[in-house]
């Protein structure tokens, strides 16, 4: 069953006067276990694809079903078997990493055990970051906080906007592992990628936009 | 398809207290961080309230008269300085698309944002108010009425505010925010000074607090829902 289903999506913006078409007649289809990486230059829709899958923006043309039915944006059980990360990472500078990490994880899990948030930062080695405030962090470490989530709030689709942005070579080796980890469960992922982060397998499919 | 797959995972009940609570505790907690931008509405209002009766000049008539206009006029404008930061930043950084995808219904998390705003702005300007009131020579029930009007008032300014501040998220020209949220806050101020207005004259103010009272209430409903709307307009 697929469980996952765009169809002919298109979308087009408007950049001041014109009107740009962002997304022409898109479809693919994911099921349990299976992981779409989407490659595409700047500016290639890789985004606006995604906020469409994840049921953030709305298609002007196709649908989005999931498990077989068609949803609105913002469907109540999609929103409950997804876990968006974007390029904003979502962190207050006011904040500590730990408590960045707390208060997104009870945002989206309905409450965070103090332990798993110190065991996925020393996951993601951010043990000597935990005190610091968000300002203080490096592109990197602030991505690495993003990602620690997946593993805090279990949800069975996974939509990663250029996870790989600013990690280093540990960090992407971690990432991949979590990610194929994920797959053998049953999970699903769709992953925007302008570069090669090293998946492969029966289970992983590309999807080049133009 | 796993066992895990076939039945969806069971949902954090998505109560919508919870949600509420969750963006009032993280909001006090950020608006506490960072107390300087804190302080800068109710330093606005302080200043206002206190210049004028320096500018008018020692006539305690005139002031007692001008008192109620001046300090909801400065309580308004300061309600004003704060919006802008109300989504702002979570629509910069990415908060507001977290919270959208949330479990949480949107409303709720909306309403507990626009609750720590107003804890951290308003309630400030309604506990300095009966000594601002002091220096336009206010009496005792002016003065309670003053703060009891503002009590009221404020949080519809915060609620009615948050709409603008929605439906403006993601534009660059700050003062369309203000002739927006401008019109609908003038019935408030009328009210609001012309409650303390009617105490002075005699009158019983129970008519325009009452009123302020059913524009919150209107507001407490009708306001967060058109934020939530229009804030996932802006997401999409």
């Amino acid at each position: 069953m697929t469980l996952l289903a765009l169809e002919r999506v298109s979308k087009s913006q408007w950049r001041g006067r014109h009107e740009i078409v962002v997304l022409d007649d898109v479809s693919f289809e994911l099921d349990a276990g299976e992981l779409v990486a989407i490659f595409g230059q700047r500016a290639a829709g890789k985004t606006t694809l995604l906020r469409i899958a994840a049921g953030l923006s709305h298609a002007a043309q196709g649908t989005l079903s999931w498990r077989g039915v068609a949803v609105a944006p913002l469907d109540a059980e999609l929103r409950a078997a997804v876990t968006y990360i974007g390029h904003a990472a979502a962190l207050k500078d006011e904040l500590t990493a730990e408590e960045n990490l707390a208060s997104q994880t009870s945002l989206h899990a309905g409450s965070a055990d103090s332990g798993a948030i110190a065991r996925a930062l020393g996951l993601w080695s951010l043990d000597r970051q935990r005190a610091l405030p968000a300002r203080a962090l490096s592109m990197g470490q602030r991505r690495r906080i993003g990602l620690a989530r997946l593993a805090l709030v279990p949800r069975p689709l996974w939509i990663l906007d250029e996870p790989a942005a600013a990690l280093d070579a540990a960090g992407l080796s971690l990432l991949c592992g979590m990610i194929v980890a994920h797959l053998a469960q049953g999970g699903m992922a769709i992953i925007a990628t302008h570069q090669d982060i090293g998946l492969s397998g029966p289970s992983v499919r590309g999807l080049a936009l133009s | 398809m796993t066992a895990a797959q076939a039945a969806p995972r069971p949902l954090p009940a998505p109560g919508a207290w919870r949600g509420a609570a969750w963006a009032v505790r993280r909001d006090l907690r950020l608006a506490l961080r960072s107390k300087a931008e804190l302080g800068v509405q109710l330093l606005f209002y302080v200043i206002v309230a206190t210049l004028v009766p320096l500018g008018v000049g020692p006539d305690s008539v005139l002031l007692r008269a001008l008192g109620p206009g001046v300090l909801w006029v400065a309580a308004l404008l300061a309600s004003l300085l704060a919006l802008p930061r109300l989504f702002a930043m979570d629509f910069a950084d990415g908060t507001l698309e977290q919270m959208t995808l949330s479990p949480y219904p949107l409303p709720a998390l909306i309403s507990g944002k626009i609750a720590a705003h107003w804890l951290a702005t308003g309630l400030p300007l309604v506990a300095a108010s009966p000594l601002l009131g002091l220096q336009f020579g206010l009496g005792g029930d002016e003065l309670t009425v003053l703060a009891l009007g503002l009590l009221l008032g404020t949080p519809t300014l915060s609620l009615m505010g948050a709409v603008g501040a929605a439906l403006t998220l993601g534009l660059r020209n700050g003062a369309l925010l203000a002739l927006l949220v401008l019109p609908l806050y003038v019935p408030i101020l009328i009210f609001g000074a012309g409650a303390v207005d009617a105490v002075r004259t005699g009158l019983g103010a129970t008519a325009e607090l009452s009123l302020l009272a059913a524009a919150l209430m209107a507001s407490l409903v009708g306001a967060t829902l058109a934020a939530a709307a229009a804030v996932r307009m802006a997401l999409d």
